[in-house]
């Protein structure tokens, strides 16, 4: 599913215009985004939340040539799986 | 400080100019939706945002980590985020 398939699945169980559940999906992860750019963590129950975690740099080696390669530090948001939705997906 | 579906609701509220119930019916109708496709084992991918998939792990040998004892773990469906090039540049340049 993609980001408009899902403002369409919106639309049709709560009743809106495409528009309106455009802007609902939009908001709500725009905000979602806003949080984490600011380094705040997202908390939503059920769900998950998401924070970002800080990777430092290192110098690799390109395993081919042998090369030395400075990867630079990074920031990347980390999601954990809220606890309804581990239980509902493993269902093995 | 947190970002909650709290922050959500009222954000709808006041951009969308909807009622604060109705926001939030409209939130949890939304992660509804999100959480069936998961469990239906799809993938849902929200552009600029991140991709969210359902990754099946295999039984393995496991140890308990306090009383050394050895154990099979289970198989079990887990779910996956892969934050989109798009966010993660601008996660980034935040920063500098």
């Amino acid at each position: 599913m993609n980001k408009s398939q899902l403002i369409e699945a919106l639309a049709k169980a709560e009743d809106l215009t495409l528009k309106k559940a455009e802007e609902v999906v939009t908001t709500v992860f725009g905000d979602m985004e806003d949080a984490l750019i600011r380094g705040e963590r997202v908390e939503i129950r059920g769900f998950g939340s998401f924070k970002i975690k800080h990777y430092e740099g290192y110098e690799g080696r390109n395993p081919k040539t042998g090369e030395i390669i400075h990867v630079a530090e990074k920031k990347l948001p980390f999601f954990k799986v809220g606890k309804e939705l581990k239980e509902r997906v493993d269902v093995i | 400080m947190a970002l909650t579906k709290n922050d959500l609701m009222n954000s709808l509220h006041q951009r969308l100019k909807l009622r604060k119930c109705k926001s939030l019916e409209l939130l949890e109708s939304l992660l509804e939706i999100m959480k069936k496709r998961l469990e239906s084992g799809e993938e849902v991918r929200i552009s600029g945002f991140g991709k969210f998939s359902v990754k099946d792990k295999r039984e393995r040998r496991g140890r308990n980590p306090q009383s050394g004892e050895d154990l099979m773990l289970e198989p079990r469906r887990v779910v996956t985020f892969r934050c989109s090039e798009v966010f993660r540049d601008k996660i980034n340049r935040g920063s500098d």
